[in-house]
């Protein structure tokens, strides 16, 4: 549907620089002499840039366009194949057996555990990024808010096997304690509880922790950018009325950057949703369906993905395919609530003030 | 109750630059009184020394002592928190809080003074948007936000907020001066009523503005670039504009210079 409304833009943009031309002549008669040769000299320079970047950048935008689309339609004919090709049901199988004969597999404990370590690295990350954002913004006397900015982009800047590897050769070995604790105190909640206590925790949790690190600078930084632009007029309002610094905080500055903290937490989470390499550095996979999410169990989308890639074929990497269409729509759906949440509350944004 | 100010010995500094130097004066309750002054005379800063928020910029500190009625605001345990919920301020631009409802803007202060129950935060609203003029233009649309109401709605918004929590003393920052001639006749009828229960101190660079809402009049200057803001004078309003006793206030008045 865009394309042919774009194709038939280009030759519509000469006619109106056509027009323009016709239009100099026109100013010139109307004031004699060199004046009005000027005029429809610098037009037409003008004109000839302005229709190259035209071509440029709608070029660029329906070039995107077709390649989303090929994309798309590339990833949605293997994938409906390999459905089709499914011995189970593909929404409700937790198992993902695509060398055995009858082929059966599902993304049912692979998208659970997707969510899972999700949520758990949303939980951790974004109440600590916004106090990092709002001790940065706020808080701390410039210098150190310099420095600290400085760590949290670098931190963003790190490769997210380094994150893996620390996980996997650092954390882990140190979250046995805390599993333990976690399991004899909070054991009741079913979430914490173990099955078997003392394992390995290379566990949905422990990849939930490597992901919260992850995510924290993106979330940190986009808060942070949000909070440093309240006018200060606002937080002189609320000052005022007799707001002390926290009061301002939850009366100026928060609810101005409320969409701007669903916008950076959305940019967080979709990270988190996508890893791939910290997450298979630290998980011990399995495609079992366990609320236990301290037990060694679980996978997640993408890192069954990168586990699996290397070994399937044919229909196997069809189910892959699929299995990454179905990350891709629960990305899209989550995007999709955030933004009506930030719309719900449109007039109020403060985006005119 | 409104309440007597008594300033005396006010420097006000900006990290080394000092921006008002030794300035004493008494603000009389129930009365407007307005600071004239070319700009950068540092007449907005003393200002914002009288309800401590000078000290919210970085690096700024003030000297010496502001007595409102017995109790000094710069005095060693007082808290700049209560002064500002005792001395009122509405800014030179109308500065509603953009997230909120035109309701949720004038019940801010008080949510600030933990007050919960509703009737009285709803007859609060009302009284408030009553005592700034505004409640007939708003009373059917309290819900909608208060960034979408002109700018001399805004700014009247922005007073029912301030007195909304009862304050002693109102401070106006140059509050006209980003409306139109209309709705600066409405501030300044307000201002007329609000005399009545508050002590009110405004900034003003329209000097018809002073002679037409205030009763005593403060002229400000500075010696020159880079010198610190003094008060010239102060007087009865009628006295400053008809025979002021300094040379430098009358050329100011009469627009020779500044």
């Amino acid at each position: 549907m865009e394309t042919p409304r774009d194709t038939s833009a280009p030759p519509s943009d000469p006619q109106p620089s056509k027009g323009s031309q016709s239009a100099a002549p026109n100013l010139a008669g109307s004031s004699p002499q060199r004046g009005g040769s000027s005029l429809s000299d610098s037009g037409r320079t003008g004109r000839r840039g302005d229709a190259i970047f035209k071509f440029a950048s709608s070029g660029s935008g329906v070039a995107l366009l077709v390649i989303m689309a090929a994309i798309a339609a590339f990833l949605t004919v293997r994938a409906v194949s390999a459905i089709s090709a499914d011995h189970g049901n593909f929404l409700t199988t937790s198992d993902w057996q695509t060398q055995a004969d009858p082929i059966t597999f599902g993304i049912a404990a692979i998208a659970l555990g997707t969510l899972i370590s999700a949520v758990v690295a949303m939980v951790i990350a974004v109440p600590v990024a916004l106090g990092i954002a709002l001790f940065i913004s706020h808080y701390a006397p410039r210098r150190i808010a310099q420095a600290l900015g400085y760590v949290v982009d670098l931190l963003a800047a790190v490769p997210s096997i380094v994150f893996g590897l620390w996980g996997a050769l650092f954390l882990v070995p140190h979250m046995i304690g805390v599993n333990a604790w976690l399991n004899q105190y909070f054991g009741w909640t079913y979430i914490f509880h173990q099955n078997e206590p003392g394992t390995q925790p290379r566990s949905l949790f422990t990849v939930g922790i490597v992901l919260a690190i992850m995510i924290l600078p993106i979330i940190t930084a986009v808060s942070r950018e949000i909070f440093l632009q309240v006018p200060r007029a606002h937080e002189e309002a609320a000052l005022a009325l007799g707001a002390t610094r926290w009061e301002m905080i939850r009366t100026a500055v928060i609810p101005f950057g409320r969409s701007g903290i669903i916008s950076a937490s959305m940019l967080g989470l979709g990270r988190a949703l996508g890893e791939t390499m910290a997450v298979a550095t630290v998980l011990s996979p399995s495609y079992v369906i366990n609320l236990h999410i301290l037990d060694p169990a679980g996978s997640t989308i993408a890192q069954t993905i990168a586990n699996q890639f290397g070994e399937s074929q044919g229909t196997g990497r069809d189910a892959l395919i699929a299995a990454g269409l179905v990350l891709f729509v629960i990305t899209l759906l989550v995007n999709g609530a955030a933004r009506l949440i930030i719309a719900r509350r449109k007039e109020y944004s403060g985006a005119d003030a | 109750m409104a309440k007597r100010i008594d300033v005396s010995g006010l420097n006000a500094y900006y990290s080394n630059f000092r921006a008002v130097e030794d300035i004493s004066m008494t603000i009389e309750p129930r009365t407007v009184t307005a600071f004239i002054g070319p700009s950068g005379c540092g007449k907005s800063t003393f200002l914002r020394t009288l309800n401590r928020m000078h000290e919210v910029i970085p690096g700024a500190r003030v000297e010496g002592k502001v007595m409102l009625d017995d109790e000094n605001l710069y005095g060693a345990n007082i808290d700049p928190v209560a002064v500002r919920r005792t001395v009122g301020m509405v800014f030179q631009r109308p500065n509603p809080f953009p997230t909120m409802s035109i309701k949720e803007n004038v019940a801010a202060g008080l949510k600030l003074n933990g007050v919960r129950n509703k009737k009285v935060v709803d007859e609060a609203v009302e009284r408030s948007l009553r005592g700034a003029n505004l409640w007939n233009e708003v009373k059917d649309r309290l819900d909608k936000p208060g960034a979408g109401l002109s700018g001399g709605q805004q700014q009247r918004l922005c007073i029912a907020r301030a007195i909304a929590v009862e304050p002693r003393v109102l401070l106006m920052d140059e509050p006209c001066s980003a409306l139109d001639p209309i709705s600066t006749l409405a501030i300044e009828d307000l201002i007329g009523q609000l005399k009545e229960q508050f002590t009110i101190v405004i900034v003003t660079h329209n000097m018809q503005q002073a002679a037409r809402v205030s009763d005593r009049t403060a002229f400000f200057n500075l010696a020159g670039v880079g010198q610190p803001g003094r008060l010239i004078e102060i007087d009865s309003t009628e006295k400053i504009f008809s025979n002021p006793s300094v040379q430098a206030t009358e050329d100011y008045i009469s627009g020779r210079f500044g």
